[in-house]
């Protein structure tokens, strides 16, 4: 479970964050959703200790992240993975070399142990004999789904995903939602992604936070979503022509549809 | 961790982050053969890929100088083997680390900051600090360890390559013979010249590396920025290659 309270990020004059506070729940897929420029990367980097909250706390299963010292922090990264929105491959390291460098970094696993756990996870994410490619010779998909198999070798508590389907085509986003929610439930991990994709808030929506404008104005999941009176929230959710066509001619029958 | 990326300040505000940097890039590693591993990575990078560029240089600037010192000694009554006196003594004390210097800040100094500053717009940097990896020690220390090892080395091929050039353009042209200049070469060695060459070529490599390493790794904004982060890595990398040029012979040769 990660908590936080009151968080407030500020860069000069700027307030991007206005006292946020939330509970993200363990083995569930909690997104942040709102408009671009709404403080929802912010509030990920606040979370991962990529930039340090003006105010507030995050605790992660109760610690406070915020108030550890670099050893300390250091160890609940180890608990960490995180997908990137364009991936974050090394450039100049192999697939499997990707995959393979947080267990060269951080574990003492003998050579043939790390290659059996890199092609596992590889196997999972669906990208098998790529172990020699290049970042550069992947596709936009390939490489997500690179990123997500670096991201879980470790086997971490949590998993932090920035704008997964961002460049993707529909259906490649559809697969990368689905193995995010898959590898969610099975391994049990706190999942909290960064989004603005619709169709990925109705398909992974566990617990959704929508933010505004650097506030919370909503919280709740992807059934309780279309049953909001929020307003913001509502032009966010029906800004497509179709949805607004939808939601005037009150074909609540789509709606209930969609919001299974 | 990457609140750098809004920060901006003046001359002093950068100074002390580049001293820190600096000082964080030698802190202890999390594993050490990764690091090994890199370092190698950045010897080879550095050292190997630059000695076709630093022989093809240092021959022509041999040849020059001896074709240049031996066109004003032709109607003097000094021996002609000082030529090959006076070029040993300007490639070991300032050609051979000061030109290849010049050139590295320009070649290795750029490839430095614009792949550090890549890294930081490509996220690769904020995934290493997620890991837990100290990033200002794995990405920057390793360069700083291969320059200081490779510079030297290449400064001292440098040397020979420009002493050997002006050798052959001497006797080419006919100006100085092989003998004479060798005669010249031999003459008056002090051995203390080759100590100030190292120790120049050693400062000045890190100075370069750090330079370069500090302007990419801070880079910020688009694409655009990488660019102006190159240039600025160039030009600082060049302007305190020559400062400390001075200072170096200043106080070595005194």
């Amino acid at each position: 479970m990660i908590e936080v309270r009151d968080v407030c990020k500020s860069f000069g004059t700027q307030d991007v964050l206005k006292g946020i506070s939330t509970v993200f729940e363990a083995g569930k897929n909690n997104l942040i959703i709102g408009k671009s420029g709404s403080g929802k990367t912010v509030l990920l980097k606040c979370i991962v200790g990529l930039l340090t909250p003006t105010e507030g706390q995050v605790l992660f299963d109760n610690r406070n992240y915020v108030a550890m010292n670099i050893e300390e922090k250091n160890k609940i990264r180890r608990e960490l993975g995180m997908l990137f929105q364009g991936g974050a491959l090394f450039d100049s390291l192999t697939v499997e070399e990707n995959v393979r460098f947080p267990l060269d970094m951080f574990t003492n696993m003998s050579m043939s142990d790390k290659k059996d756990r890199v092609n596992e996870v590889l196997k999972r994410v669906n990208l098998p004999n790529t172990n020699s490619k290049y970042p550069s010779q992947l596709s936009g998909g390939m490489q997500k789904r690179t990123g997500i198999a670096r991201a879980i070798v470790m086997n971490p508590k949590y998993l932090f995903c920035d704008e997964p389907n961002s460049g993707l085509d529909p259906q490649t986003s559809i697969v990368i939602d689905e193995l995010i929610m898959e590898i969610t439930e099975e391994y049990k991990i706190t999942t909290i992604t960064n989004t603005h994709d619709m169709n990925s808030v109705i398909t992974n929506g566990d617990k959704i936070l929508f933010l505004h404008e650097g506030k919370k104005h909503w919280e709740g999941n992807k059934i309780s979503l279309f049953d909001s009176d929020n307003k913001e929230l509502i032009d966010f959710i029906f800004a497509s022509e179709f949805l607004k066509e939808a939601r005037d001619a009150r074909h609540t029958k789509l709606l209930n549809n969609l919001s299974k | 961790m990457a609140e750098y990326v809004h920060a901006t300040g003046g001359p002093l505000f950068h100074i002390g982050r580049y001293v820190m940097m600096v000082r964080k890039s030698f802190s202890k590693p999390e594993r050490a053969a990764m690091y090994w591993k890199e370092t190698l990575r950045q010897m080879s990078n550095i050292g190997v890929g630059s000695v076709m560029i630093i022989i093809l240089i240092s021959f022509f600037i041999g040849a020059v100088s001896t074709v240049q010192f031996a066109y004003n000694l032709s109607n003097s009554l000094v021996p002609m083997y000082y030529v090959g006196y006076v070029v040993k003594e300007s490639m070991i004390l300032e050609l051979a680390p000061t030109i290849s210097c010049l050139i590295l800040a320009g070649k290795v100094g750029s490839n430095l900051s614009s792949e550090l500053g890549t890294m930081r717009l490509t996220e690769q940097i904020d995934a290493l600090e997620i890991m837990g990896v100290n990033t200002v020690s794995y990405l920057i220390g390793p360069k700083l360890a291969a320059a200081i090892t490779m510079v030297p080395i290449l400064v001292v091929i440098s040397a020979i390559t420009g002493i050997g050039g002006g050798m052959i353009a001497g006797d080419l042209t006919g100006y100085v013979s092989a003998d004479d200049f060798t005669q010249g070469i031999l003459m008056n060695f002090v051995a203390k010249n080759i100590y100030i060459m190292l120790t120049k070529a050693a400062v000045f490599g890190f100075l370069l590396t750090s330079i370069s390493c500090y302007q990419g790794f801070y880079a910020f904004g688009s694409s655009i920025e990488i660019g102006k982060a190159s240039t600025r890595a160039v030009v600082l990398s060049s302007v305190m290659v020559l400062i400390a040029d001075f200072v170096l012979a200043w106080l070595l040769l005194n």
